[in-house]
């Protein structure tokens, strides 16, 4: 039974993921990155790690996807398809494909894997907020001053745009 | 669910494993909240008509049904199935058809963390309320998603605000609920409601000035997160038509319909598990009724939330934005450092 869960959540990531990466229509591949997203954050609940499913459904679906949507439908005009691709673009494209596969696959089998099954710990959260304040504190506080110089750029870009409009008005 | 996987295997005799019993419970769970939330859907537009009616000095809906056209919307219901599916020429059709079901499965999601009663949760997750924000989020893409696909000028503005406004307001909505966090100790919403036995003055939004502000903000932003005026910037008939479902008929649009009414009875809910003490009295600690006293805080809610769209004029979208950034966000910030600094100085923080 939990098999099965697993292949249903795998079968969505994957042919979704095929969806995203070969359909025509790029706003339906942005659609369909929702059922790519929607299927990992499956797998790793199915792995324990509610936190991280929960997480990968509140930045992923609630955020990204939504940027990239908005990207997507604000600069293509409606009805538009992806041109088509000049046969010269596909080979070094195979070629890099071919590649990255081959090094992922070798590392996936490469490694060796703790296959041993360990019970998930019950309150994942509680740990992953002491360990966050004690052990990682370093890369947490990085990480808030990236996203804050990111807050104060994004709010910089939009006053000078609107100092560059009053400029206009009163030229 | 324990109850129900309990009930099934016991009182059915069903023999089930550990996965079987989880599925089993899910599925009966689920049934049982798809139906409460068709239920409250049903009954919420009978029920917002009547309030309409009366604030504007009239009865609203009087005809079917005996008493006060009780059976309005029944009749609607049987008219809305009745009526015929258009999908225009030049929508986007796979597009189209998909998004009310996107939209109606993101806003069925997050009953699954709801307390009705103690034991009566669909999932007692140690993420509930996290959860409940996460899965919500979808909505906004199936919003996007009518939008786009109905190929039509109204169609997309009325997504595009839509968006723009959900994933806004939905920082002031979590921002507000953190304090609460912070004062229980705990993410999980059962025992967030078990946190406020005791009396009114025990129950998070009359706990102390902050949690109460915290509790305004919370309100003021759901109704925003719903849609609904005087936020209903993604529908304004006078501008917008009606925004992203302006294409929509017949039983697709009834599943927009249904979803915003659940989305109203969700945001209430939410708010009384979190801020008014889910199934606690106002005093003393005995559990009486607690599903009923929960419901009808909900229900409450509900009902001043429809006296408020049909008080208020509507913002602008400027306005809408200004509300947001500029007040709530700020104001949900210092309730967060106020009921920090006061859990501190008052050693009440949970462990």
């Amino acid at each position: 039974m939990g098999d099965m869960v697993f292949y249903l959540f795998a079968a969505t990531t994957v042919l979704s993921g095929f969806f995203v990466v070969f359909s025509k229509n790029i706003v339906h591949a942005g659609f369909s990155l929702l059922f790519t997203l929607f299927g990992v954050a499956g797998l790793f609940a199915m792995l324990g790690a509610d936190f991280l499913a929960v997480t990968q459904t509140m930045v992923y679906i609630g955020g990204v996807l939504i940027l990239v949507l908005f990207v997507v439908m604000m600069t293509r005009i409606p009805g538009q398809d992806i041109p088509k691709r000049s046969f010269d673009r596909k080979i070094p494209a195979g070629v890099f494909s071919v590649l990255i596969f081959a090094l992922v696959f070798k590392v996936i089998n490469g490694t060796e894997w703790n296959v041993l099954p360990v019970d998930a710990p019950e309150a994942t959260i509680s740990m992953i907020g002491q360990k966050l304040l004690t052990d990682f504190i370093f890369p947490f506080e990085y990480a808030s001053i990236v996203l804050l110089l990111a807050m104060i750029g994004a709010a910089i870009l939009i006053r000078e745009r609107k100092i560059d409009d009053e400029e206009e008005v009163q030229s | 669910m324990e109850i129900i996987t309990k009930l099934l295997t016991e009182t059915f005799g069903l023999q089930l494993d550990h996965t079987g019993q989880l599925i089993a419970g899910g599925l009966t769970m689920a049934l049982i909240m798809a139906l409460v939330m068709a239920t409250c859907a049903i009954v919420w537009t009978w029920a917002e008509r009547k309030v309409a009616g009366f604030i504007q000095s009239r009865y609203g809906p009087m005809r079917v049904g005996k008493y006060h056209g009780v059976l309005q919307p029944v009749a609607d219901m049987v008219k809305i199935l009745g009526k015929e599916d258009i999908i225009p020429d030049d929508a986007d059709k796979p597009l189209f058809i998909l998004a009310p079901i996107i939209i109606f499965i993101a806003s069925l999601l997050p009953w699954a963390a709801i307390p009705f009663a103690p034991g009566f949760i669909a999932s007692d997750m140690d993420l509930g309320l996290f959860y409940i924000f996460a899965v919500s989020s979808g909505a906004i893409v199936g919003i996007l998603m009518a939008g786009w696909a109905s190929n039509n000028k109204w169609a997309l503005y009325g997504a595009a605000r839509g968006a723009a406004q959900m994933v806004s307001y939905e920082i002031p909505l979590a921002l507000a609920t953190i304090p609460v966090v912070m004062r229980t100790g705990s993410l999980n919403m059962n025992d967030i409601v078990i946190g406020q036995q005791g009396g009114l003055f025990h129950w998070n939004a009359f706990h102390d000035p902050f949690l109460f502000v915290a509790f305004i903000i919370y309100f003021v932003s759901s109704i925003a997160e719903v849609n609904r005026g005087p936020f209903d910037m993604p529908e304004t008939e006078s501008e917008l038509v009606a925004g992203y479902h302006t294409e929509y008929t017949g039983m697709r649009f009834a599943l927009f319909f249904l979803s915003e009414y659940a989305n109203l009875f969700l945001v209430s809910c939410i708010a009384t598990a979190v801020f008014l003490g889910g199934w606690n009295l106002p005093v003393g600690n005995a559990v009486i009724l607690p599903g009923l006293v929960f419901l009808s805080k909900a229900v409450l809610l509900v009902l001043i939330q429809i006296w408020i769209r049909w008080t208020l004029p509507r913002l602008r979208v400027d306005q809408l934005m200004h509300v947001c950034w500029k007040v709530l966000i700020p104001l949900s910030l210092l309730c967060l450092l106020g009921s920090g600094i006061l859990l501190m100085v008052s050693g009440e923080i949970a462990a």
